[in-house]
């Protein structure tokens, strides 16, 4: 019997709207799990800034989530333009979201360092022109 | 915190099996089986929403009717203020009052009265600065157990003071006993009369004191014919009613929230739109609010599923009674901001899992995964045909051993497509 249960998102890119519903649902479900208020509170903000990113610059991807005793790991990914610099990507108020969106209160570029923040260890992957894949673990 | 006896029940003589019922109960606790619906004990909340939309009358509310009670040397009435908006060209409440008391009670207490003194203490409450906020009524039974079964991570958010009708029948026995030295407590009986099925279930099962101080609940419905018989022979009504606005604006949405004087609340009803702000809380959208009222039907206890009137008319004819009366005519002027131990909860409303005590994450792991197993294999059309809800709650009845994937229309023609391959 699996020792872990697996949930999949399609994040929409073409739906605004419904950017965050994901990490909603994650957070429910480790509700059920009964996971404490501050491993549900780190995956849930790392998990929507991940999920934000997707819908803003890469036209939407997937999330998976691997819920462990010990751990719960995110895998997000997409196929949108990757990212050239991350290490420029990753410092605090980097942003390249247009304007349209930053009148929503997105694009303050603490998006990727929230999520270093928030988890146990987070890996990118990226390719210009192919797109990004960022791996995320939190610890129980 | 499981409920023993709910109000809401099924006529299965009547039920059609035609699963309207199912995808409207918000916490998906009717399933239709052998042709006709069951209701789940541990997840029914007794809103009422069933009873509102059964096309055949199937489902229904029980509740005591008075001459249950005849063998009391004292009864008391403990009125809604909800049931004086059922009333047509009604002047005073005190027409309502002593006809209640020709009906054969022997004195009246009105919940209003008491809903003005929970004000003044919720006022009181709300400048702690030890406590979780937004605070959230715990005055709708239906959402006080919705919160408890679906949210209960909101469960510390809960008003912990007495929700009006307890306080009401505590006061009402001691005033009665005070009033009648001769009476001895078992001798009183308080009965409310309820504008909902949720209610009825709170006198069954209260949710957090020990036990209710109500012997029972009558319905509005019930009584209005009765009282409405003895309100014709009535020429001088006694001056019973000691209620104002604040009192009798209780029974509709928003008559609670804004009694207590800041504009840092909210007020929502139905019970759609309740879960809605529940999930909004969590999400962080909702800033700065200190209050949410919530209540389970449209408009507030005016729309309970006991009533006679249509809620809206209910609440016109309320605004036109309480015109010219005090704000509230129940102050508690001394105490400061004194929170009395006696009009606290006796016990922390708790959420109705098993929390802590017999849980084994490892164990819940492996059952969501076998549920999401099964999720993946159903159609996901959500079409309510196997009797369940949805296909998710479908998964979760098979995982329980409550339901067969081939319950399933389009899994059993698959199965069969595929030469039972899988119906070994
Ligand atoms: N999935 C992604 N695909 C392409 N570029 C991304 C992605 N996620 C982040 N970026 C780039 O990294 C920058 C910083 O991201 P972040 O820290 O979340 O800030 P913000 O989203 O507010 O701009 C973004 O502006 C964008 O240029
Ligand atoms: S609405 Fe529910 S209770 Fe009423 S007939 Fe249909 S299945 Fe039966
Ligand atoms: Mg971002």
């Amino acid at each position: 019997m699996a020792d872990s249960v697996n949930f999949h998102f399609d994040i929409d890119g073409d739906n605004f709207t419904s950017a965050g519903e994901a990490s909603v649902m994650i957070k429910k479900l480790l509700r059920q799990m009964e996971f404490s208020p501050d491993v549900i509170r780190r995956v849930s903000v790392a998990m929507y800034e991940g999920e934000i990113n997707m819908v803003i610059h890469a036209n939407g991807g997937t999330a998976d989530v691997n819920v462990f005793c010990d751990r719960i790991e995110i895998v997000l990914k997409d196929n949108g333009p990757g990212i050239a610099d991350v290490r420029l990507a990753m410092q605090e108020g980097y942003s390249t979201a247009p304007d349209n969106i930053r009148s929503l209160g997105f694009g303050a570029g603490m998006g990727l360092p929230n999520m270093k923040r928030y988890t146990d260890d987070m890996r990118i992957e990226s390719e210009v022109g192919r797109g990004t894949t960022i791996y995320m673990t939190v610890n129980v | 915190m499981s409920i023993k006896k709910h109000s809401v029940t099924l006529d299965v003589s009547r039920c059609k099996g035609c699963t309207n019922c199912i995808k409207r109960c918000p916490t998906e606790a009717i399933r239709v089986r052998d042709g006709h619906a069951t209701i789940k004990e541990d997840k029914c909340i007794d809103c009422g929403e069933c009873i509102r939309l059964c096309p055949y009358q199937a489902k229904k509310a029980t509740y005591d009717v008075l001459e249950d009670f005849a063998s009391y040397k004292y009864k008391i009435a403990l009125p809604a203020p909800a049931l004086y908006g059922q009333f047509e060209e009604l002047e005073d409440v005190d027409e309502i009052l002593t006809a209640l008391l020709e009906c054969g009670f022997d004195a009246v207490f009105e919940v209003s009265r008491a809903a003005e003194m929970i004000t003044e203490y919720t006022r009181r409450y709300l400048k702690r600065d030890d406590i979780v906020k937004p605070v959230i009524s715990s005055a709708c039974p239906a959402i006080v157990r919705l919160i408890s079964l679906r949210f209960s991570y909101l469960c510390e958010n809960l008003l912990p003071i007495m929700p009006p009708i307890e306080y009401a029948a505590r006061i009402a026995r001691s005033e009665a006993l005070k009033d009648n030295p001769e009476l001895t407590d078992s001798d009183i009986c308080v009965l409310f009369i309820s504008p909902c099925p949720a209610k009825v279930s709170y006198v069954k099962n209260p949710l957090g004191v020990a036990s209710s101080a109500v012997n029972g609940a009558l319905s509005v419905n019930d009584m209005y014919f009765k009282i409405r018989a003895k309100r014709k022979e009535i020429k001088n009504p006694l001056p019973l009613s000691k209620s104002g606005i604040i009192g009798l604006n209780w029974a509709g949405t928003g008559g609670e929230a804004t009694s207590l004087f800041s504009d840092k609340y909210l007020a929502a009803d139905g019970i759609e739109n309740c879960i809605k702000v529940l999930d909004q809380i969590d999400n962080g959208t909702i800033h700065n609010l200190e209050f949410i009222e919530l209540n389970a039907c449209n408009g507030g206890c005016v729309g309970g599923a006991l009533n006679v009137e249509n809620p809206y008319i209910a609440k016109a004819r309320l605004r036109s009674l309480r015109k010219y009366l005090p704000v509230s005519r129940n102050r508690i002027e001394n105490g400061g901001d004194e929170l009395p131990s006696d009009v606290m909860l006796d016990e922390k409303i708790a959420d109705s899992y098993s929390q802590n005590i017999s849980f084994d994450r490892l164990e819940a792991i492996k059952r969501m995964s076998e549920t999401e197993d099964i999720y993946k294999r159903l159609p996901k059309i959500d079409c309510g045909s196997c009797g369940a809800p949805n296909c998710h709650a479908l998964a979760e009845d098979i995982i329980n051993k409550e339901a067969d994937e081939t319950d399933c229309l389009i899994r059993l023609r698959e199965s069969r497509a595929g030469g039972d391959a899988e119906n070994d």
